[in-house]
């Protein structure tokens, strides 16, 4: 992400609030979206704006073109796994692994509705732990597209990537004998032209949104890009800033 | 001395083998075990690594993808450091009473960090990638990355410091020791920000673990100077020399301090972790009434602070038994010590929060027989290596003045065939 440092003037007259301007700033440029996933407060967008950029610097535009992006609606899973399956079939994953999950949450106790499944995979951070930790760039930011990729030819088998992703979504692929992650399908579908990842091809439910998050046409930017509905991550308080957004309805 | 300065490197080699050869029974024995541990070590590791997949071999797996490989390559890299900065008390900060172990503790940081190398060489899924890419392809923001290149300069610098310290050449090696120092701080501070900058992994993230493995590797060292010169002396079934004893008294005292500050710093992160947040309670949990209550508890609290701790106090700073003991046992323990730290970091599952089916249980680890009989091979390497540098460099008498014996102030309790009646140092 590109920062740009405030003036320091305006940080000392106004030292604790970001100006109207940078607040409207925030909001047409995106990116500030954020929150507490289950358990916790769920942060509206205009308010979360404060606490996702520390005092003196701001976002001023996306890091990528295409700048790639999922929202989930989580609301609507029904928990048929068939996005499982389509990534293990599209992207060669064993048995023993997976690029994309899909997590269950039962409440007994809840009035109506008693579960809830919740869909996890790379969240394609920006500010990607797994990436800082690799000791052989074997893992990277695309510096196009913004998905964090793997080289495999260079994976040394440290593991570290995976004990750094806050998303547990790394483990080793003795097939490929490097770490294995989700991309997008960059691999499979969109390096040939694809325009869909495989788990949202195969969703009946149109729980997965994918595109890019910096093309103000696409679905992504809107369902990101508004007040009326809440949107989170997961994991905020890591600072990874995920390209993985959560939303209901 | 025992090096060929006026012979042929043959004849020297050939001295040498035969001192290794004719070295007893008992000896002959150990060099054995030892041998045979090292060599199946290696092999379970190739095997684990190359023949079966790390994946049925190890226990380690997506959740816990560090384990005991790792803490046992902590525990040799801590060691060897920590030697290395006992060593330079003596040698380059010119502290008179740490000067007899100098020679012995440079060769064992070179021993441990080698048996460090080998250990991590049989967990990475790839090493011969690591030897390329970890110069074609660097990543100046990674903590291993740093750890590589520096341990790397350390063990190059502490082989040129104790080809100096042989040679008698102090200048140099003084120079060399210097640099190793500096290199070794930072690659052991390097590895704790391994752990320590994972900011998903609570229990490890912070400062704490890179100022506590420098302690640590202080504590390490003094254990380990003083467990390998007190069996060095039993390889050589001679009684402990005054100046030999007199040093190794002097380091007992700094590992009691060492000690006190280990238990303090073991003190305040438990109390930390009581107002942590709900990954840290768990951990802490896990570590004083769960999963690792026997490690923490006796392990690593009894075995590995208190009582130690009561030995280095009894000995008096005079008595050697007990301060033997003491650094076996702080050996010992700071093997599960490490253990405990590098897998109770990873026991509170990534979606914890979300109290979801998946993640709904704390992570186990079970060490394998393949990841065992590895850390044998650590084990193994430092013993082979040890027993054989002893005969090959007759136990660095000759500058350590050895042959001056006590003059009898000094309580040895060491119990070897001669001494072991009176307890005394055997004049």
């Amino acid at each position: 992400m590109i920062f740009k440092s405030l003036d320091k003037e305006t940080m000392l007259k106004e030292p604790e609030k970001i100006s109207e301007m940078d607040r409207r700033e925030f909001l047409k440029i995106g990116l500030v979206i954020t929150g507490v996933f289950a358990g916790g407060s769920i942060v509206s967008v205009a308010s979360a704006a404060e606490k996702v950029f520390p005092n003196g610097s701001i976002a001023r535009k996306y890091p990528y073109r295409p700048h790639y992006a999922m929202v989930i609606r989580v609301d609507q899973c029904i928990g048929c796994r068939r996005c499982e399956k389509g990534c293990t079939a599209a992207n060669a994953v064993p048995d023993y692994g997976w690029r994309t999950k899909v997590l269950e949450r039962e409440v007994p106790e809840a009035i109506g509705q008693k579960r809830e499944f919740i869909p996890v995979l790379c969240n394609q951070c920006n500010n990607p732990p797994c990436v800082r930790a690799c000791p052989v760039t074997a893992t990277y930011k695309d510096k196009v597209h913004g998905i964090v990729m793997m080289d495999i030819k260079k994976c040394i088998g440290c593991k570290i990537c995976m004990a750094a992703c806050p998303y547990d979504a790394r483990y080793y692929n003795e097939e490929r004998g490097a770490v294995d992650k989700c991309d997008f399908c960059f691999e499979s579908s969109l390096s040939r032209g694809g325009k869909k990842t495989a788990c949202q091809a195969a969703c009946p439910a149109d729980v997965r949104v994918f595109g890019d998050l910096s093309d103000p046409r696409s679905r992504v930017y809107q369902m990101v890009h508004q007040l009326q509905k809440p949107v989170w991550v997961l994991k905020k308080e890591t600072d990874a800033r995920p390209n993985i957004f959560y939303t209901k309805g | 001395m025992g090096c060929p300065e006026h012979s042929s490197w043959k004849g020297w080699i050939e001295d040498a083998g035969r001192r290794v050869f004719s070295g007893g029974p008992v000896y002959l024995f150990f060099l054995g075990l030892f041998a045979a541990m090292l060599v199946a070590g290696i092999a379970a590791g190739i095997h684990a690594v190359y023949i079966t997949g790390s994946r049925h071999a190890y226990g380690t797996n997506r959740e816990i993808p560090l384990a005991m490989l790792i803490a046992t390559y902590t525990f040799f890299v801590i060691t060897s450091t920590g030697l290395c900065l006992v060593s330079s008390i003596g040698h380059i900060f010119g502290v008179e009473r740490f000067m007899p172990i100098a020679k012995r503790a440079v060769l064992l940081s070179v021993i441990t960090i080698m048996s460090g190398f080998l250990v991590i060489g049989l967990e990475l899924e790839n090493p011969l990638r690591l030897a390329v890419y970890l110069f074609l392809s660097p990543n100046f923001t990674s903590n291993i990355w740093w750890m590589g290149v520096l341990y790397s300069f350390e063990v190059v610098l502490l082989i040129i410091e104790f080809i100096f310290i042989m040679l008698d050449n102090h200048r140099a090696s003084m120079a060399a020791g210097l640099l190793g120092i500096l290199f070794g701080i930072a690659a052991i501070s390097n590895l704790g920000g391994v752990f320590a900058m994972l900011n998903g992994r609570e229990f490890w993230y912070g400062p704490y673990l890179p100022i506590f493995f420098i302690a640590s590797a202080l504590l390490m060292g003094c254990a380990a100077v003083i467990f390998f010169t007190v069996l060095a002396y039993r390889v050589h079934c001679e009684p402990l020399d005054h100046p030999m004893a007199d040093s190794l008294a002097a380091i007992g005292k700094l590992a009691g301090l060492m000690l006190a500050v280990i238990m303090f710093f073991t003190i305040w992160r438990m109390v930390a972790l009581a107002v942590g947040g709900t990954h840290e309670l768990l951990v802490r949990d896990a570590l004083v009434s769960g999963p690792f209550a026997f490690n923490f508890w006796v392990l690593e609290v009894g075995l590995g602070m208190i009582l130690p701790f009561v030995l280095i106090l009894w000995s008096g700073g005079k008595r050697i038994g007990p301060l033997f003991l003491a650094s076996a046992l702080v050996i010992f323990s700071s093997f599960f010590m490490r253990l405990d730290m590098v897998v109770a970091g990873q026991i509170v599952p990534m979606y914890w929060e979300l109290g979801v089916r998946e993640y709904s249980m704390l992570n186990a680890y079970w060490p394998t027989w393949h990841e065992i009989l590895v850390v044998l091979a650590g084990v193994g390497l430092s013993g082979v290596s040890f027993l054989t540098g002893e005969k090959v460099f007759q136990g660095f008498r000759e500058a350590e003045g050895a042959g001056s014996p006590s003059d009898g102030t000094l309580e040895v309790v060491v119990q070897d065939p001669q001494s072991a009646s009176d307890g005394k140092v055997d004049g």
